[in-house]
C-alpha cells in the first residue's frame, strides 16, 4: 500500500499529558509526525489536535483506532487531503535593507498573497497563509534575498462533513455504551 | 476534575477526612477487601491510615512490588474482581511496571495506587521522585496524578470504572504525599459514565445477521475463542452456541478452561505449541469464527498465510482489535456474552460430523507423533508433559492452574485437561517469567475454596522466589510444583532448533529448592524416580496448607508440535 500524507483530527478533553499519550501511539509504529497543532474548539473544554503524518492508510486507520481508545479522547478521524479544509501559516524574516534595495520584492509578496506583518529594528517579517506547497513557493522565491529566519506552523484543519462538534459530544454524553445491556434481536 | 454525574438537587453528606483515609474509604465503597502492596516514604500516610482499617481491608505485604502486582493480577483473573496494589514512589512505582504491562496486554482489571513526593517537589529530582505518570502512559488503560485531596474521590471512582468496564486493564493513580496528608470534605460517588469513554459499543443487528447467514451456510466452520469469553462471563453462552451449531471449537492459550477440554466438540488449543488439528484446519475451514481474541502472532504465525481461504467473523469488544492483524468479513463489535446471546437466536441447529472427524484424524496423528512421546516417554527422568498429565488426572482437571512462562507453561496448556471454568491463569501476551508464584498467591486469596496449583520452571521460580515469604506469613495454601530441568528450557529449545545447539547462557546451577522452601517453613519434597511420583503427588496435594513439590525432569525435553515463529500455521512441526 502506498504511503501518503494524511491528516488525523482528534477531539479530546482538555487534559494535561494527553499530547504525550497520543504521540507515543505514533512513535510505537515508527510513524513520523510531519506537523502537529493543538487548539481549542468552539466547545468549552474540548481541544482539537490536527496531526499530519505520512504513512499507509491501513496503518493510520489502526493508529486512529488506538488513539480513539485513550480514555480522554472524544473522537479520532482520518482524513485524506480532499476531505478537509486546511491551512498553514509561515513567517519569513528579511533584512530591511535588502528589502528596500530590491523594489521587486513588494510585488513578489503581493503576487504570493502574503503580507508584511512587522517592520522593526532593520528587519521585516512577512506572513503568508496557505498550503505547505504555497508557503514553500514563497520560500523559494525569497531564497535569493537572504532569508534570516523562517518558520512554518502545523496544519490546522476542519472537516468538510456537516457534523457539529457539539452534537457529536451530546451523542457521546447520552449514549447507552457506558454500561453493558443485553439486547434482544 | 469535572463532575461526572450532575445532580444539583441531591444533598451530599460529607465528612472531614485526610486524603489517606479518603483513599481507603473509596476502596471500601468499591467493594475492595484485599490489597497487595509494599510501603515506603511517599505512601506512609496511607499505610498509617491502613493501621486503623485492618478489620475492613486485608493488606498482603509482598516481598517486592513486582510480587504485589502479579498477586493482584492472579487475584483479579481468578475472582473477576479488580486487583488493588499499593506502592511507594520511585523504585516502588517502577517495580510495578512489568506487572502493569502484563495486565495491559492480558486485559486484567487492576488499580495501582502509588505514593508520590510532595507536590511542590514535583519535577525537582527529589528523593525517590519518578515521573511514573510518564513511564506508565503506554502501558496503562488510564493514569492520573492527584495533587490535591479533593481530587481523590473522583480519581478513584474513575479508576475503578475504567479498570473493569469494557476491555479491562490496569489503571494507575499517583497521589502526592501532601494530598494524602491534607484534610478535606469527603463524599464518594461511583463513576457511571465518562463521555469520552464508550466501553460497550452498541451491538448492531446487520453484522449479526450476516454472521448468522455465513455460519448457517458453512460446510467447514471453525470456532476459536480467547479470554474475552471469560472476561465477559460468556462460558454458558459459548457452550450453548457450540452445541447448537455443532462447530468444532478451539481455544487460545488465554481462552483455556472457558470450555471443557472434555467436550466432544472441543478440538484443542491453537497457536505456536497448540494442537495439530486446530492449527492445520485454520487453513482449511470455510468460515472462521473468532470470539474475544486478538490474533496474536503466537496464534497466527505468518498472517499472510493465515486463514486466507476462510470468511472471518470476528466478535470483539475492542474496536482497535478489529482488522488489526487479520482482515475480517464480518466484524461484530461488542461484548462476547451479549453477541453470543443474540447470535444464538439467529443460527440454525446443525452438526458437522464429517468435518469434526477430520480434526479427530489430526488428533490421532498428533497422538502418534508427538503426544505419546511426551506423556509415555521412555526417558530415564520424567518429562514435564507426563507430570502435568498425571496432575491433571489426579485433580480431574478441576484445579486452578497458575503457570509461569516457558516450556512448563506450554506443557500445562497442552496436557492439563481443564474441566472447570476460570481455572487457567498465565502470562500470555507479555510472557513474564516470575509471574507464576505471586499470581498463584493472589489466585488463592481470590478463590480460597479452590485448589490453586502453581506450575513453575526452575528459572522463573527464582525470579520471584522471595514471595515464598508471603505464603509463610499469611499461611496461603498454594501448592507449588517446580519442574526442574536445570535449564531455561524454552530458550534452550530454540537454541537447539534454530541456533545450532549453541546453548548460550541457558544452563542453570540451581540452589537446593527444598532447603529454601524449608527455610520459609513450607513443607517440600523432591522426586526424581518415576515410580515415586504418584505417592509424592498424593502427599503434596493432601491438606490445606502450602506445599512444594520439585520434580526433576529430563534436561532436554522439547515442546512439540511447534509452529516456528513467523511461519505458516499449516507448516506446524510434529517432531
Amino acid at each position: 500500500m502506498e504511503e501518503k500524507e494524511y491528516t488525523i483530527s482528534v477531539l479530546t478533553e482538555d487534559k494535561p499529558g494527553l499530547l504525550n499519550k497520543l504521540t507515543i501511539i505514533m512513535s510505537r509504529r515508527k510513524i513520523n509526525i510531519n506537523s502537529l497543532n493543538v487548539s481549542t474548539t468552539e466547545v468549552d473544554g474540548v481541544s482539537r489536535y490536527s496531526i499530519v503524518a505520512t504513512a499507509t492508510k491501513q496503518d493510520l486507520e489502526k493508529v486512529v483506532k488506538q488513539i480513539r481508545k485513550l480514555v480522554d479522547v472524544l473522537g479520532s478521524f482520518l482524513y485524506d487531503e480532499n476531505e478537509i479544509y486546511y491551512q498553514e501559516i509561515a513567517l519569513y524574516k528579511l533584512s530591511l535593507e535588502v528589502f528596500q534595495r530590491n523594489g521587486l520584492l513588494e510585488k513578489l509578496i503581493r503576487h504570493h498573497g502574503a503580507k508584511i506583518m512587522a517592520i522593526e529594528d532593520n528587519q521585516i517579517v512577512i506572513e503568508k497563509t496557505g498550503t505547505k506547497q504555497e508557503t514553500h513557493e514563497l520560500y523559494e522565491a525569497l531564497g535569493p534575498y537572504d532569508i534570516l529566519e523562517f518558520a512554518r506552523s502545523g496544519r490546522v484543519a476542519i472537516s468538510k462533513s456537516n457534523r457539529r462538534t457539539e452534537a457529536f459530544i451530546r451523542e457521546l454524553e447520552t449514549s447507552q455504551s457506558n454500561t453493558l445491556s443485553i439486547k434482544e434481536f | 476534575m469535572e463532575v461526572l454525574v450532575k445532580n444539583p438537587e441531591k444533598k451530599i453528606q460529607t465528612e472531614r477526612l485526610t486524603g489517606s483515609e479518603a483513599i481507603l474509604k473509596c476502596l471500601i465503597s468499591e467493594g475492595v477487601e484485599t490489597i497487595f502492596g509494599y510501603p515506603g516514604g511517599a505512601i506512609m500516610p496511607v499505610y498509617d491510615a491502613l493501621y486503623d482499617y485492618e478489620d475492613k481491608l486485608r493488606h498482603i505485604l509482598a516481598r517486592h512490588e513486582q510480587g504485589a502486582i502479579h498477586a493482584a493480577q492472579g487475584f483479579a483473573r481468578c475472582s473477576g474482581k479488580v486487583g488493588v496494589c499499593f506502592a511507594t514512589s520511585g523504585p516502588g512505582a517502577t517495580n510495578l511496571i512489568t506487572g502493569i504491562t502484563d495486565a495491559q496486554i492480558d486485559s486484567t482489571p487492576i488499580v495501582c495506587i502509588t505514593g508520590q513526593v510532595t507536590s511542590h517537589l514535583l519535577g525537582s529530582d527529589a528523593f525517590q521522585e519518578t515521573d511514573i505518570i510518564g513511564i506508565s502512559m503506554p502501558v496503562t488503560k488510564w493514569n492520573f496524578q492527584v495533587t490535591r485531596p479533593e481530587e481523590i474521590p473522583m480519581a478513584l471512582a474513575k479508576a475503578f470504572y475504567i479498570a473493569q468496564s469494557g476491555r479491562p486493564g490496569p489503571v494507575l493513580i499517583d497521589i502526592t504525599k501532601d494530598a494524602q496528608q491534607q484534610s478535606f470534605d469527603f463524599a464518594y460517588e461511583p463513576c457511571e459514565r465518562i463521555r469520552s469513554y464508550q466501553p460497550y459499543p452498541e451491538l448492531k443487528e446487520k453484522p449479526l445477521r450476516m454472521a448468522a447467514e455465513l455460519i448457517n451456510q458453512a460446510k467447514k466452520p471453525y470456532l476459536l475463542f480467547g479470554q474475552g469469553v471469560a472476561l465477559s462471563g460468556a462460558e454458558k453462552e459459548l457452550e450453548a452456541f457450540i452445541e447448537k451449531t455443532g462447530i468444532p471449537t478451539a481455544s487460545t492459550l488465554l481462552g483455556l478452561s472457558s470450555f471443557s477440554t472434555k467436550h466432544p466438540l472441543y478440538v484443542g488449543y491453537t497457536g505456536m505449541h497448540g494442537n495439530y488439528g486446530p492449527n492445520v484446519k485454520t487453513n482449511e475451514c470455510d468460515v472462521f469464527i473468532a470470539i474475544g481474541m486478538r490474533f496474536d502472532d503466537r496464534v497466527t504465525g505468518d498472517v499472510a498465510t493465515y486463514a486466507k481461504q476462510a470468511k472471518v467473523i470476528h466478535i470483539e469488544l475492542d474496536p482497535a482489535e478489529i482488522n488489526k492483524n487479520i482482515q475480517t468479513e464480518v466484524a461484530i463489535n461488542g461484548d462476547a456474552k451479549q453477541a453470543l446471546k443474540a447470535l444464538l437466536q439467529l443460527v440454525n441447529e446443525n452438526s458437522h460430523s464429517e468435518w469434526l472427524q477430520e480434526f479427530h484424524a489430526c488428533a490421532e496423528i498428533e497422538m502418534e507423533k508427538a503426544i505419546k512421546k511426551s506423556i509415555q516417554p521412555n526417558t530415564e527422568l520424567m518429562t514435564m508433559a507426563e507430570v502435568v498429565r498425571k496432575l491433571s488426572d489426579k485433580t480431574q482437571g478441576k484445579s486452578v492452574i497458575v503457570t509461569d512462562v516457558g516450556q512448563h507453561q506450554m506443557m500445562a496448556g497442552r496436557y492439563y485437561q481443564f474441566d472447570q471454568i476460570k481455572s487457567h491463569i498465565t502470562s500470555g501476551g507479555l510472557g513474564t517469567m516470575g509471574f507464576g508464584l505471586p499470581a498463584a498467591i493472589g489466585a488463592k486469596l481470590g478463590e480460597p475454596n479452590r485448589e490453586v496449583i502453581a506450575i513453575i520452571g526452575d528459572g522463573g521460580f527464582q525470579m520471584t522466589i522471595q514471595e515464598l515469604g508471603v505464603i509463610m506469613q499469611y499461611q496461603i495454601g498454594v501448592k507449588i510444583l517446580i519442574l526442574n530441568n536445570n535449564f531455561l528450557g524454552m530458550v534452550r529449545q530454540w537454541q537447539q532448533l534454530f541456533f545450532d545447539k549453541r546453548y548460550s547462557f541457558t544452563e542453570l546451577d540451581n540452589p537446593d529448592f527444598i532447603k529454601i522452601a524449608e527455610g520459609y517453613r513450607i513443607p517440600a519434597q523432591r522426586v526424581e524416580a518415576r515410580a515415586d511420583l504418584e505417592a509424592a503427588l498424593d502427599q503434596w496435594l493432601n491438606g490445606n496448607g502450602s506445599s512444594l513439590l520439585e520434580v526433576v525432569v529430563e534436561k532436554e525435553e522439547n515442546v512439540f508440535p511447534m509452529v516456528p515463529s513467523g511461519s505458516c500455521v499449516s507448516k506446524i512441526r510434529l517432531e
